[in-house]
């Protein structure tokens, strides 16, 4: 939907004028705390910890073990996914753990991480820098950034490559540089600093994406910034830098985009679909790194501020750097606080820590360490006077009471209705609510319960289809099954008049057989070529034996009983029985009520093994050579059956199979 | 006189309406109860047979015959809610004959003591669980549903229920938890 045409933007931005979002709210921004000072470099901390997964999507896979020794700038995982890019070693060191570690989550929950030792020599590994970018194609550029493993710096953390290959034609790329949240100076002051490497980024991207107009916006309360990148830009006429004028929050995609364009961004649609895309400052920065130097990602600019810290700073943080190395370089005064608290991002969308020792990510911009009373975190929510202020403040144009009203109901339909997954949770409605609800908590609560609730949804909804597909299948074999019966029996009906009465005689002790057991019939033609005499024995023997299992608690297969040989069969059988031994001991022994119940199985256990000697002793009289081949197989099964002893240690396990195995 | 054309008027009136309603009745058929396929739907679809009946969907058709709402564990107090506002009779408490609401669990064989005996292929309500015969078996987690019926057949104990511990894709913010709140939003200025 383009709802306002390019030649339109096009004469409003060189009129110098722009759009405006709806909303929006002008806090304190307190950036005058560390935007004065240079970005410093901070010393190694005693170890890193690497997430393996910083952005959306899924992990790589690892490329390194436990004890491995790394070079900084070394692949630790590897991209098998488009939507996977791999992170690297940011120093060079001793990998000391591959494991679950504390996260930056709301959560504080666990994810898998590498920790690094770093040695404290810093080396690099061989870097390969793509300088003459624009003589490759641009799949080989695209490949260089995902090995780089550089996803959106500014907060979402979606991975560039796929951001930068996409194939909608695009008009306008925005480099975002506008950091409207209070506090946060990390992007100013790399503009400040290193604008040419900005540019170098933003060239790149042109390369790859080849828009019409590059936006550079930049917030008027950053003129520096904005001086020094229209210096960095001089030279090239495609590239606008505007200032837009200070709102919270105007750095949100969605609002930025709104700005400078006036279209608006469709709530399931993605920038590209209205001919925008968006980049960060510090991801142009490190796209520059990547292709000019061949550097991964492995470090970031953090704005380490609030007022319970001595020297409030910018600082060039090694990714995986533990929060509380960075709080201790800045000075950390524990005095000013009533109690610890660090807040990840900034003060309007930031999450409290729950563990000072969380990883600073890709996507981490600042870390905020409020004295006591500097953000209000009190308990002290008063009822909704339904003032309106909130839906006056809201960027998105939605109505905050109503979906907090349907939200702390939990009714989720209803607040869909309101269209609460198109709140951006920009914390604007909770800045200038009077009674300080805190509105934000609540919509983030909907939402994640309204998704854990749509997978759960679909994960029934696949469960059924499994257990419909299932009952389908065990029909179909059933009918299967019937059919050829049908047709088995129907064959013999044929055959039988034509055979003799000795071979009516084997079918029908065969028929008999096959019926007990259960199975298909078409056995007995291999049975037939057998003698009678023997016939007889081993029809015996495999009733008896069915007898003796059935007895015994167990319904193992017969089939196979007819179709091999007797000591085959016998030696299997110990087994069984010795396996069922040891599971029935092993549950007498979890049920610890092991006297009563070990007798009883002790029991079960003789009266098999007698029924089973009744059955042997039976073939033993009809056929002597029978008889040795049994004695044979008990032998080979009372060596199988020691071994299984020896196998599973427990004590009472050893009564029943010598228990069977005496003869 | 006027009887009798009254009786014939009204009884032809009957026959129309009558032969309108017995077309009607064929040409709008329903097919199924679509009140089962809304209890269904709200079921949780572990096909566990706690509440008696073989799945889920025959546990739908006994509710809409009038059988009571409250015999399923694994979807708890909120199924119940729910079947209690589909039905419009009142919320009880769950049937404790039937088992008690528990967290989320889902299959693990120990594969070293898999004897390959196929009996919980066999029991296994959604095919979640892969193996021959004489050979290990192992649970699809993803398609388990934990309804713990492949546990009692397995011969040789080997089956646990572990519990799904959240993830941070799957973890949801509790408000109830953190009264302090997680994230700061406001500022004094």
């Amino acid at each position: 939907m383009l709802s306002v045409s390019f030649d339109e933007i096009i004469a409003k931005l060189n009129a110098g004028k722009l759009y405006d979002f709806p909303g929006g709210v002008h806090p304190e921004d307190k950036k005058l705390l560390t935007s004065q000072a240079e970005i410093q470099t901070v010393s190694l901390p005693e170890k890193l910890i690497i997430p393996i997964r910083q952005h959306v999507g899924t992990e790589g896979r690892l490329a390194i073990s436990v004890g491995d020794r790394v070079k900084k700038g070394q692949p630790l995982t590897r991209s098998s996914h488009p939507f996977a890019i791999p992170v690297h070693a940011p120093t060079s060191g001793k990998v000391t753990e591959i494991g679950p570690h504390v996260t930056a989550h709301p959560s504080g929950l666990n994810e898998q991480a590498i920790t690094i030792i770093p040695d404290g020599h810093d080396e690099w590994t061989s870097l390969t820098p793509l300088s003459d970018y624009t003589a490759h194609s641009s799949e080989k550029v695209v490949e260089a950034l995902c090995d780089a493993g550089i996803s959106g710096m500014g907060g979402a953390g979606f991975p560039t490559h796929i951001k930068a290959s996409g194939t909608k034609k695009i008009e306008f790329m925005v480099i975002n540089g506008v950091e409207c949240e209070p506090y946060i100076t990390a992007d100013d002051r790399l503009m400040r600093e290193h604008a040419w490497q900005v540019r170098q980024g933003t060239d790149v991207l042109a390369h790859l994406i080849k828009p019409q107009v590059i936006i550079i916006a930049i917030e008027d309360n950053k003129p520096e910034a904005l001086k020094a990148m229209q210096i960095a830009c001089q030279d090239s006429a495609d590239i606008r830098v505007v200032s837009v004028p200070t709102k919270y929050p105007a750095g949100g995609e969605k609002q930025l985009i709104q700005v400078l364009t006036g279209r608006e961004v469709p709530r399931d649609g993605l920038p590209a679909d209205i001919g925008v895309l968006m980049f960060n400052v510090g991801t142009c920065y490190a796209i520059a790194d990547a292709i000019f130097q061949g550097k991964p990602l492995v470090e970031r600019v953090v704005t380490v501020t609030g007022e319970a810290v001595e020297k409030p700073c910018n600082v060039w943080a090694l990714i995986g750097t533990p929060v509380n190395h960075l709080l201790k370089e800045a000075g950390y005064n524990p005095t000013k606080q009533a109690q610890p608290q660090v807040v990840m991002g900034g003060p309007m969308m930031g999450f409290t820590l729950n563990d000072a020792d969380v990883p600073v990510v890709k996507i981490t911009n600042c870390l905020l360490v409020p004295a006591s009373g500097e953000l209000i975190d009190e308990d002290n929510e008063r009822p909704c006077i339904r003032c309106s202020a909130c839906a006056d403040a809201c960027p998105a144009s939605l109505l905050p009471q109503q979906l907090f009203w349907h939200a702390k109901a939990h009714e989720y339909d209803k607040a869909q209705e309101y269209n609460l997954f198109d709140c951006i949770e920009c914390g604007a409605c909770a800045y200038v609510c009077p009674s300080e609800i805190p509105l934000v908590h609540y919509y983030r609560q909907a939402k994640s319960s309204i998704r854990q609730q749509r997978d759960e949804k679909a994960r029934a909804e696949k469960a059924r289809e499994r257990f419909e597909a299932r009952k389908a299948r065990l029909e179909r074999e059933k009918i299967e099954r019937e059919e050829k019966h049908r047709r088995a029996k129907e064959a013999r009906e044929n055959k039988t008049p034509a055979g003799s009465s000795k071979d009516k005689v084997a079918a029908a002790l065969a028929r008999a057989k096959a019926k007990r057991a259960g199975k298909e019939e078409n056995n007995t033609e291999q049975d037939q070529s057998a003698t009678q005499t023997d016939k007889q024995a081993k029809v015996a023997a495999a009733v008896a034996r069915a007898k003796a299992k059935k007895a015994g608690g167990q319904q193992s297969d017969s089939k196979d009983n007819q179709d091999r040989s007797d000591n085959v069969a016998d030696e299997k059988k110990q087994q069984v029985a010795a396996a069922v031994a040891r599971a029935k001991a092993k549950k007498t022994q979890r049920d610890s009520k092991s006297a009563p119940d070990k007798n009883s199985a002790a029991s079960e256990e003789n009266s098999s093994a007698q029924s089973e000697n009744r059955a042997t002793d039976e073939v033993s009289t009809q056929s002597a050579e029978d008889s040795k081949k049994q004695r044979v197989a008990a032998a080979v099964a009372r060596a199988k059956a020691k071994k299984a002893q020896r196998d599973s240690k427990s004590a009472p396990d050893k009564s029943s199979p010598s228990g069977i195995a005496k003869r | 006189m006027s009887l009798t054309v009254a009786l014939i008027a009204i009884g032809l009136l009957a026959l129309i309406f009558g032969l309108v309603l017995g077309y009607a009745s064929i040409k709008f058929k329903v097919e199924g109860d679509p009140l089962v396929d809304q209890i269904d739907e709200i079921l949780p679809q572990t096909q566990c047979g706690q509440c008696g009946y073989p799945g889920c969907r025959p546990y739908a058709e006994a509710i809409a015959n009038g059988d009571e709402i409250n015999k399923c564990p694994p979807g708890g107090e909120a199924t119940i809610k729910q079947l209690a506002d589909l039905m419009g009779v009142e919320a009880k408490p769950l049937d404790a004959a039937h088992g008690e609401e528990d967290e989320k669990k889902v299959a693990f064989i120990r594969e070293d003591e898999c004897i390959g005996c196929t009996k919980c292929i066999q029991a296994c309500p959604v095919d979640a669980i892969l193996g021959a015969a004489k050979h290990m078996h192992t649970v699809i987690t993803d398609e388990c549903t934990g309804c713990d019926l492949c546990v009692d057949p397995c011969p040789v104990d080997c089956i646990d229920m572990v519990p799904v511990s959240p993830t941070t894709t799957s973890w949801t913010w509790d408000f109830d938890k953190t009264p302090k709140g997680d994230i700061p939003i406001k500022m004094v200025s």
